[in-house]
């Protein structure tokens, strides 16, 4: 991996004004050229310092008309061949031209990147170097952080799997390669053949997933809270769309938290369900309690459920005092039985604003979407920067797997001997730690011991 | 008053690790005294009898290719002769060969003995003498003194070592041998920390007592490949000794169950870490309870004896259920024992505190090399010994240590890996260990290390111009087939539907047809009319390079992007604490390794590439402010 040439959104993704897209590296301008057509000349072909008109190209695909500067090593800001590509503001675009540069050989710049590489080739002077090294490892833990906070709790648990499946693989070639006289290969290319399809369409899955943005939970973050068997999960399940959370007459049946993305009037919530709130005996419980209190604490905006039908009690008195300071909406639910409580008393106590509502029958749906409009002016939320960076990071990652993925049955195909296959398995597994944040370390050779007989 | 004798380098230990370094050290010109607790115990092999097999071939061929000991012995003192993975790519082919043990001591001896300004010496040595940080020289459990430059450890499993099995424990090396009680506490005032670890072998029985007519005979390979690159192929073929193969079964497991609690591993009276991939047939049943069988290898310990070896049930459970469980294996229901099987525990050091030459951090002209590192296997410990040796001559004579990296040789991968990782266990090769694999393979070692060998000074003219000879007409005859091209004439594609192979649409030339999977060099050598008389080694050479052509520069790539982290190197008194912005992980593991170069350090688990970018930025300050 490792392609020597950056790229990166070098303007802040924002809306308005001008966006850049700064490459550097030995291949700059070749990318660059595969990319942006210029009427009549090459960027490879022009004099440094320069400045053309042209359009940028997804393959036959038109994305945008813009200007390219043309900066040659050293005499650029890394002191490498640079190309920056200014297009017309907003993120999609942006982002859509900095993915094309991408999949045409540049690779995604690391945060603190060029800055790195300017202070490297003398462009920058010695009193920038602390800058410079305290950038890095900020941004580096803040992008890591952000990366497995946002990820999706449904993504992480798949390609977790996933890369369970090829590990094993991995491990019992490179068991039977150290140990060919317990452990036999006969008819294991067959096998793996046919367990690589589903592998590759997994990945694909992902790939997909990533381009709707499905990978990283972006929206608020909106922590729903409750007793126990309240209705948290029904309310989960009536906006999904879909059975998510199991659901059952038995109270704490949510013992850890469920996330997942859904769109409300225009804006994204992610939503996440907890275990109820309670005392509770229970070892496994307790946990999901303590877990639905951090998530509260983070939470942007927090989903109270109410049980129409029983009286408030210690619990609920805790769940309110959680409630503080938040942006905070109560759902008196269950309004569809014998109600015990009334939507004043709830207002009283709660000091925040309160709807009927019923998971059952749907009632009052319409109602909490404009109240969280309301709650939350759609304009103020700009499009988070770093996620949507982080997003594209993981699609590389799933893009390099999914390649190693076919070189395996490639090699299949060519009948190249077992040992060909575990290089391209790994690759493709050491990519998908990436989007864990996870290194390869000793996972195979413990895999291979835990797994295997061998030895003498 | 003791003796007091000058010498150049000490090397303490002759076992497999020992004989490569004071051999190295003494046909380097060093006047080398190599110390043995017992003479008649020299390259020893007090477990498998055998060299090589699976990525541990590899390192007994790197060995050889330096111009190390091991290959030419094990050639003149086989028994029988296996290419393992022959299936499989070129990348995993591996040599094995049955060892007549015996016969394998006593020519290494020899080989010590005819070595000039080499000399061995029985004693036991107990403290190492160092002055300023310097190695002065050694001293005996006799108080005799040896004063040198360098001390090579190749202490193996001798270190306060104790040999276990059921309640029996004994305050013995392997097979009996005298113990070193002494040296551990020298090392621990010279403040190297020490780590206690455990292997174990399985028991030998009288092979006139076991019934081969209800086991499956292992023969050796029809065509013998020698390990070393200086063996005439036509002077080894000969007649081979076969080895056997039984199962354990229910009544054996059952047998084992329920003495579990008679193990001194399962007990807790073992402290010492255990290898994984070389489990005690206990560790096995208990692991792999769903197993209803395992196997046993019964191998030849030599010609001079009938003793056998019983591979794959290496214990530590007493003497009488060992009686038992063996006697429930088909084959072996009235074999005498002849040694038990046992456990040992020994001292090693924690090889974190060696550079990348195996000397050591802390002590300059101090090295170490072998099981004494936390290695395992006779042929890691003959790899590490040969570097020691040959860095502890080069130490004296003022030159840069030689250091193999991962792209380079499985030597380099294994030294990496011992003093970059973390090891809790006795550390073997294995060869999804090596990244670069399809580079590493056992056929080209002699191209990949010879000529470092040559410079080093331990390979001599004739060997090295043969060497530049063989170079030259694999280049030859890689070009000739990739200009040599063949059109679709008749015979061509009769011969194409002879093989199984579409028929070609235009021209072709010779190496591409070649890279189809139902060809290779051989087979197209019937419409090659031109094809010169190359030796089998040779055509070797060019089939692996033009078959593989697209997967070796694929991983050539690699090497050079991964060589330019290594190159960076950073200094060895570099302050981590100095630098501000690493996170206080990295400045610990840091400052707790000192990695020699960037790429080392991306090694170490817990730091960070960004921790890396940091570095990089903070080396390249300091050497702005230095000019």
């Amino acid at each position: 991996m490792a392609a020597d040439t950056i790229a990166a959104i070098a303007s802040g993704l924002t809306y308005g004004g001008i966006g850049v897209i700064r490459i550097s590296g030995e291949q700059a301008f070749s990318v660059g050229d595969q990319v942006v057509r210029l009427k009549g000349k090459t960027l490879t072909g022009s004099r440094s310092h320069t400045l053309h008109y042209g359009f940028v190209y997804d393959g036959e695909e038109p994305v945008d008309e813009v200007l390219a500067v043309v900066m040659r090593g050293p005499h650029s800001f890394t002191g490498e061949d640079t190309v920056e590509i200014q297009c017309h503001g907003g993120p999609l675009i942006m982002k859509k031209i900095l993915e094309t540069v991408i999949k045409n050989g540049a690779r995604l710049a690391e945060p603190g990147e060029f800055s790195k590489r300017a202070f490297l080739s003398g462009r920058l002077d010695l009193s920038q170097a602390e800058a410079v090294m305290n950038l890095i490892e900020a941004q580096n833990e803040f992008a890591r952080k952000a990366s497995l906070e946002q990820l999706n709790g449904a993504v992480s648990r798949k390609v977790k799997e996933l890369r369970e499946q090829i590990l094993y693989q991995i491990a019992f070639i490179e068991a039977a390669l150290d140990d060919p006289e317990h452990i036999s290969t006969e008819g294991y290319r067959e096998k793996l053949k046919l367990l690589l399809n589903p592998l590759i369409h997994e990945v694909q899955d992902l790939i997909e997933g990533a381009e709707k943005g499905k990978i990283l939970s972006d929206g608020i973050r909106t922590v729903i809270l409750g007793r126990p068997n309240a209705g948290k999960s029904s309310l989960l399940n009536l906006l999904v769309g879909e059975e998510r959370a199991i659901v059952t007459e038995i109270a704490g049946t949510t013992r850890d938290t469920l996330e997942e993305n859904v769109r409300v009037g225009g804006i994204s919530l992610r939503l996440i369900d907890t275990a109820g709130i309670r005392q509770t005996d229970d070892r496994v419980e307790k946990i999901g309690v303590e877990r639905a209190r951090e998530q509260a604490g983070k939470a942007d905006l927090i989903i109270y459920v109410v049980d129409s039908s029983e009286p408030l009690d210690e619990n609920d008195r805790e769940i309110l005092s959680l409630l503080k300071g938040k942006k905070g909406l109560i759902l008196l639910n269950k309004s569809d039985l014998m109600p015990v409580l009334t939507a004043k008393e709830m207002e009283r106590e709660a000091g925040q604003p309160v709807i009927p509502f019923s998971a059952k029958e749907g009632t009052g749906r319409k109602e909490l979407e404009q109240r969280i409009l309301h709650l939350f002016d759609v304009g103020s939320i700009g499009t988070n920067h770093q996620v949507s960076i982080t997003n594209l990071r993981h699609k590389e990652a799933l893009i390099r797997a999914r390649k190693s993925l076919e070189l395996v049955e490639h090699s299949i195909e060519e009948e190249m001997p077992e040992d060909f296959y575990s290089i391209d398995l790994m690759d493709s597994y050491r990519e998908l730690g990436l989007i864990l944040g996870e290194e390869v370390e000793d996972d195979l050779v413990n895999e291979i011991f835990s797994k295997f007989c061998m030895g003498k | 008053m003791g003796i007091r004798e000058c010498c150049d380098v000490v090397v303490i230990g002759a076992g497999h690790a020992g004989c490569e370094a004071a051999l190295a050290a003494a046909r380097l010109g060093m006047k080398t005294v190599i110390f043995t607790v017992s003479v008649d115990s020299i390259a020893l092999m007090p477990c498998n009898p055998n060299i090589g097999g699976s990525s541990k071939g590899h390192l007994v061929r790197e060995v050889d290719a330096l111009g190390g000991e091991m290959g030419k012995n094990i050639d003149h003192s086989f028994l029988q002769s296996k290419m393992l993975n022959r299936s499989k790519g070129p990348a995993v082919h591996s040599l094995r060969a049955q060892a007549d043990k015996q016969q394998y001591t006593r020519r290494m001896r020899r080989t010590l003995e005819k070595t000039p300004n080499l000399s061995i010496k029985q004693a036991e040595v107990a403290k190492i003498l160092v002055e300023d940080g310097k190695v002065k020289g050694i001293e005996t459990f006799s108080k005799a003194q040896y004063l040198c430059q360098a001390v090579i450890l190749c202490t193996g499993t001798y270190l306060k070592s104790r040999c276990l099995y059921g309640d029996v424990i004994q305050p013995t090396g392997p097979n009996g041998l005298q113990a070193a009680n002494h040296l551990s506490d020298s090392l621990r005032e010279l403040g190297i920390e020490l780590v206690r670890f455990k292997t174990g072998t399985p028991a030998r029985v009288n092979g006139d007592t076991v019934d081969y007519g209800k086991m499956e005979e292992q023969k050796g390979d029809d065509k013998i490949v020698p390990f070393s690159f200086t063996t005439d192929r036509n002077s080894i073929q000969r007649e081979q000794v076969s080895c056997w193969l039984t199962y354990t079964n229910e009544k054996t497991h059952e047998i084992i169950r329920e003495n579990l609690d008679r193990s001194p591993l399962f007990s807790g009276v073992i402290e010492g870490t255990g290898p994984r991939y070389c489990p005690s047939i206990e560790d096995k049943v208990v692991k792999f309870a769903d197993k209803d069988r395992h196997q046993l290898f019964v191998e030849p310990e030599g010609e001079y004896t009938n003793e056998m070896y019983l591979g794959g049930m290496s214990s530590s459970l007493p003497e009488d259920v060992q009686y038992e469980m063996i006697h429930t294996v088909p084959g072996l229901e009235h074999a005498e024992i002849v040694r038990n099987a046992y456990a040992i525990e020994y001292d090693c050091i924690n090889p974190m505190q060696l550079q990348l030459s195996l000397e050591f951090k802390s002590i300059s002209g101090l090295f170490s090399a072998g099981q004494s590192n936390g290695s395992s296997g006779y042929e890691e410990a003959a790899a590490q010994g040969i570097i020691a040796g040959i860095n502890a001559a080069r130490k004296i004579q003022g030159k840069e240590p030689v250091i193999l990296d991962r792209s380079q040789a499985y030597i380099g991968v294994l030294i990496d890996d011992l003093v970059t990782k973390e090891n809790h266990e006795p550390y073997r090769m294995m060869t999804s260990r090596a990244e670069y694999r399809l580079l590493l393979r056992q056929d080209n070692a002699d191209l990949r290390l010879t000529e470092i060998g040559y410079e080093v000074g331990l390979i001599g003219e004739e060997r090295y111009r043969r060497l530049l000879e063989k170079k030259e007409a694999i280049a030859q005859e890689i070009e000739r087939l990739q200009e040599t091209n063949v059109g679709g004439s008749e015979e061509i594609q009769s011969f194409l539907d002879r093989k199984g192979s579409t028929r070609i649409k235009s021209g072709i030339s010779l190496a591409e047809l070649l890279k189809r999977p139902e060809l290779d060099y051989e087979s197209i050598g019937a419409i090659d009319p031109n094809r010169p008389n190359l030796p089998e080694e040779v055509q070797e050479q060019v089939n692996i390079n033009l078959k593989y052509e697209g997967y070796i520069a694929r991983q050539m790539q690699q090497v050079s992007q991964f060589k330019k982290l290594e190159k960076k190197k950073i200094p060895a008194d570099l302050d981590y604490q100095q630098v501000g912005s690493l996170r206080k992980e990295a400045v610990q593991k840091l400052t707790a390794y000192r990695p020699a170069s960037i790429g080392q350090a991306s090694r170490i688990s817990g730091v960070s590439p960004a921790d890396l970018s940091v570095l990089l930025i903070y080396l390249e300050q300091r050497k702005r402010k230095e000019q």
